[in-house]
């Protein structure tokens, strides 16, 4: 048995850097290919897949889109998807309770990206594990249904305070299961004064134009700044 | 639960860098953890435990140093930490502040040899 002196070795390193390294790389291929990419997060239940299928619906005449469904065992969503007639494929993560950048990358396998304007990565149903890890989107949507909580915010701040965006869904539900809009836009305020609060509907006729309106400028914004850039 | 993720990388980084500096046992790994970056302190005790099982790192003690959240203010023009990272209003100016510069940490600071 040796008796070496207790040392200290320094690492100073991003647990998750490899992520950041392969989301970083994603970032600059997306921008250089000229997609724009939305992380959508939520808990399970609260409307992504019934969002994203009446987004992709609306948006198919204007833009080229496709989506990435992260599920943990089933390709419901990717065939609910699919009717849509926008480019979709499943993710099926197994136990994983959050995408990360390399399975995000493996999945791109085959598409040509400059074929697309907008591309959707709809995240597992999670509140907590999905905020730490980076995709390359170039912007990250929270979801909050009017069916679940509005303290959810306050519970789950890591997500709500990253969130570039944070949706209302299920808007059409607000009165008969009580939801208080105002405490929820407050609870959201408390942790994330910035985002923009869009309340939307995947059933109501017209009930998604605010967020489509949104998405459309900010589609155009990184397309101008592309152009600019050379 | 990402945590066992979390600890897998952990000794994985870990696990290479001790190999580097030449140590067959590490008794203590230092990591610095934000109130923003999701991870609950106690499952990833409990996932490290598990995930390091069989590696330098099995008798590894985890000392966490916790980074509370820090924002720009633009009101103040400086950085301010929240006491509460359920509400993110400057503590000086009582002005809603939204730009996170510290609190989502996730890092692996050093490691410690018996």
């Amino acid at each position: 048995m040796s008796y070496e002196a207790k040392r200290l070795i320094e690492i100073r390193q991003g647990v998750l850097s490899k992520n950041d390294q392969l989301a970083a790389e994603l970032r600059s291929r997306f921008h250089a290919a000229g997609v724009f990419v939305v992380n959508l997060l939520s808990s399970p239940g609260a409307g992504k897949t019934s969002l994203l299928e009446a987004t992709m619906r609306a948006l198919l005449a204007e833009y080229r889109v496709a989506a990435l469904v992260g599920d943990l065992a089933t390709d419901n969503d990717a065939r609910r998807l699919a009717r849509s007639g926008g480019l979709v494929r499943q993710i099926q993560t197994g136990d994983m309770c959050h995408l990360e950048a390399d399975i995000v990358a493996r999945h791109l396998e085959g598409w040509d990206l400059h074929e697309l304007d907008l591309l959707f990565i709809e995240n597992v149903g999670n509140l907590v594990c999905p905020s730490g890890y980076d995709l390359g989107e170039a912007t990250r949507v929270v979801l909050l249904s009017t069916t679940e909580g509005e303290d959810k915010p306050l519970k789950y701040p890591s997500t709500f305070a990253t969130a570039d965006a944070v949706l209302l869904t299920k808007m059409d539900l607000a009165e008969p299961v009580g939801f208080d809009r105002a405490q929820a836009e407050a609870n959201i305020r408390a942790v994330n004064p910035l985002a923009p609060i869009i309340a939307t509907s995947a059933r109501r006729e017209g009930g998604l134009d605010e967020w489509l309106a949104w998405l459309r400028e900010r589609v155009t914004m990184q397309k101008e700044q592309r152009r600019s850039s050379g | 639960m990402h945590e066992l993720s979390i600890a897998h990388n952990i000794v994985n980084i870990a696990s290479t860098a001790a190999a580097e500096a030449g140590a067959e046992e590490i008794s203590v790994v230092h990591l610095r953890i934000g109130a923003l970056a999701g991870v609950v302190a106690d499952a990833l005790r409990f996932s490290f435990a598990i995930a390091a099982e069989g590696t330098p790192l099995a008798n590894a003690e985890l000392i966490i140093e916790e980074v509370p959240v820090t924002v720009f203010c633009p009101t103040c023009n400086t950085e301010v930490t929240l006491p509460n990272p359920r509400l993110f209003r400057c503590p000086q100016c009582g002005q809603p502040s939204g730009q996170i510069v510290h609190g989502r940490e996730l890092e692996l600071v050093a490691l410690e040899t018996p």
